[in-house]
């Protein structure tokens, strides 16, 4: 082993960009290994941690790229950092509205783009309420994408941008689609009567790609970050979101989508959406003893449920994605029959944190005792991991991007002589992985491989959320899917049904149409 | 204070600070984007950063220069 750091100073690049040249050095001659990364004391740890820190590694700061490889065998350094130079370069080309012209600052956007109304910020956490209080001074609306933003900022940011007139949405805002036009993680959905506010970037994702299958569009989809409707935030950005679409012509159905909110921004948000003279489907998931008519407020548990209530109100048919067929039923029933009942826990591995926590809610519900990663480290039996979640993303892109921690944790979780199920959402859309399939099947595949040389048959059930004109083709992604040995369907919360049919040896009541779970 | 831009009126303009992703989208969609060349503040020195957020807090100095 042969490690190299080369330190770049003053070289700043994003942790997508980096994990792009990271890729694109471990496929030359001879590197055995290879990380370009930003030079954080945080940063400077995980490539220690990884064999790869070297002395000169060691003197690189903040806003210094170090390039770490391990050649074996030893040779070509010069050729590997002359590869790294001409991708840092080329990679700055083609960007930043077709020219190659950057402003370094959010004043110089604006006298590039004087109309800009929308600041979109994916900075590191800890720099993030910095950018965004610029942006709000200088009258922008935010979509704040950041993480690891401490909550007394978020409170801060929501009331300077209300006392504004402003939203802001976020932070770890990871999607909303305004007037058609996509950011962050957003799917190619039509446009339509249904407007959303969603404190659950994956939530939103999973209902308007449910929607846009069965033919329906959106006015505006807004996500607000998953702590708006906690005591402290208060709901503060879902009320300016629920105002905002109240005063939409083109927003004829709201919807409201969180996990469970603290029980004075529930009130807030209940009774505003009493008054506000349009129909409003609310979706607090988990909340099953809450399922109720009352007014024009249609309350409902989970994301599947909230899509079939909107289609009914909206006059539609129950859609195809509600139901198994009969060859996915029977491979259901062909895995049950060939699986060691010893061998059947789930292990759920999530890149969507609300998709995860509705597998979660609804396995428990059919009486899994599910425990989540966040919960407890150690656990036997059913456990769901949402590898989206702040503590997996310090220094890494988000796992909608990047496949690798999902991948491995896969290959690990096959290995497990006591699972028997593994449970993934594939999440399509603008701003995710190019060609999540082609990154799944291999390690699906690598997965069953490993179970069948211990003696036994691991089942992996792919949620699959996307649109039918998502950039990464919805069907061919699920060809492949399909090929490599996944049981895929559209619907999360059917996957999480399904994971515990072939869990508790049992198909018998898996859909038809009842969302209950 | 500066002009407050309305959002959901049409289609909205972006300055994208981050990943760059996010804004290559946009543009290859036809939509309105400028990608600003962002880097840690202080050189990424957080007792520094810390110190330039409070001054500009304070509206004692204008720290834009610093990026």
């Amino acid at each position: 082993m042969t490690v190299k750091n080369h330190v770049l100073k003053n070289v700043y690049r994003d942790s997508v960009a980096l994990m792009r040249l990271s890729r694109e050095m471990e496929g030359l001659e001879n590197v055995a290994q290879a990380t370009a990364i930003m030079g954080t004391d945080n940063n400077k740890e995980l490539l220690a941690q990884a064999g790869l820190l070297a002395d000169s590694g060691k003197s690189a700061t903040p806003n210094d790229l170090i390039v770490a490889f391990d050649l074996t065998p030893p040779g070509r350094e010069e050729a590997v950092m002359t590869s790294v130079q001409h991708r840092l370069m080329s990679g700055r080309q083609g960007t930043s509205g077709g020219t190659s012209y950057r402003p370094r600052s959010m004043e110089g956007a604006l006298q590039t783009l004087p109309q800009a109304n929308l600041a979109m910020i994916s900075v590191p956490g800890e720099h993030a309420a910095r950018e965004a209080t610029k942006a709000l001074d200088l009258g922008l609306n935010v979509l704040l994408f950041s993480d690891n933003v401490p909550l007394e900022d978020e409170v801060d940011l929501k009331q300077q941008a209300i006392s504004r007139g402003l939203l802001m949405m976020g932070p770890d805002c990871g999607t909303a689609i305004i007037n058609g036009v996509p950011l962050g993680f957003a799917n190619a959905v039509p446009s339509g009567r249904v407007g959303l506010v969603s404190a659950s970037g994956s939530g939103l994702q999973q209902v308007i790609c449910l929607l846009a299958e069965s033919g329906e569009g959106i006015s505006h989809a807004l996500g607000v970050g998953g702590r708006d409707l906690s005591d402290e935030v208060n709901g503060a950005m879902m009320l300016e979101g629920l105002r905002a679409l109240r005063e939409d012509s083109a927003t004829e159905i709201i919807v409201l989508i969180s996990k469970p909110p603290a029980q004075s921004a529930r009130d807030r948000v209940l009774e505003a959406a009493s008054r506000c003279g349009k129909p409003c489907v609310i979706s607090f998931l988990g909340e099953q003893e809450e399922r109720a008519s009352r007014g024009n407020i249609q309350m409902e548990d989970n994301l599947e449920s909230t899509a079939l209530r909107i289609l009914k109100l909206l006059g539609k048919e129950p859609p195809g994605w509600a139901f198994l067929d009969d060859k996915s039923r029977k491979q259901i029933e062909s895995i049950i029959a060939s699986t060691d009942p010893g061998h059947r826990s789930i292990r759920g591995l999530y890149s969507g944190g609300t998709l995860c926590y509705e597998s979660l809610f609804i396995l428990r519900n059919l009486g899994h005792q599910a425990g989540s990663g966040l919960e407890r480290e150690q656990v036997g039996g059913d456990l769901l991991i949402d590898m989206g979640d702040d503590r997996y993303t310090v220094g890494r892109p988000h796992p909608m991007i990047d496949f690798r921690s999902r991948c491995d944790a896969l290959v690990q979780a096959a290995a497990d002589p006591e699972v028997g199920v593994v449970l993934l959402d594939v999440i399509l859309g603008y701003g995710a992985h190019p060609d999540p399939a082609a990154e799944l099947a291999p390690a699906i595949l690598e997965a069953q491989k490993i179970a069948r040389n211990g003696g036994r048959r691991l089942a992996c059930v792919v949620a699959l959320c996307g649109s039918p004109d998502d950039p990464q083709d919805m069907d061919q992604q699920q060809k492949t899917l399909t090929h490599a040995g996944a049981l895929v369907v559209h619907s999360n919360a059917l996957a999480a049904r399904i994971a515990s049919a072939i869990s508790r040896g049992a198909a018998g009541p898996l859909p038809g149409g009842d969302t209950r779970g | 204070m500066a002009e407050k831009r309305d959002l959901l009126g049409g289609p909205p303009a972006t300055i994208n600070v981050g990943l760059e992703v996010f804004a290559d989208t946009l543009q290859e969609l036809g939509f309105p984007v400028v990608q600003v060349d962002w880097r840690p503040s202080a050189g990424g020195d957080h007792r520094l950063t810390d110190l330039l957020s409070r001054l500009e807090q304070s509206g004692d100095s204008n720290a834009e220069g610093t990026n």
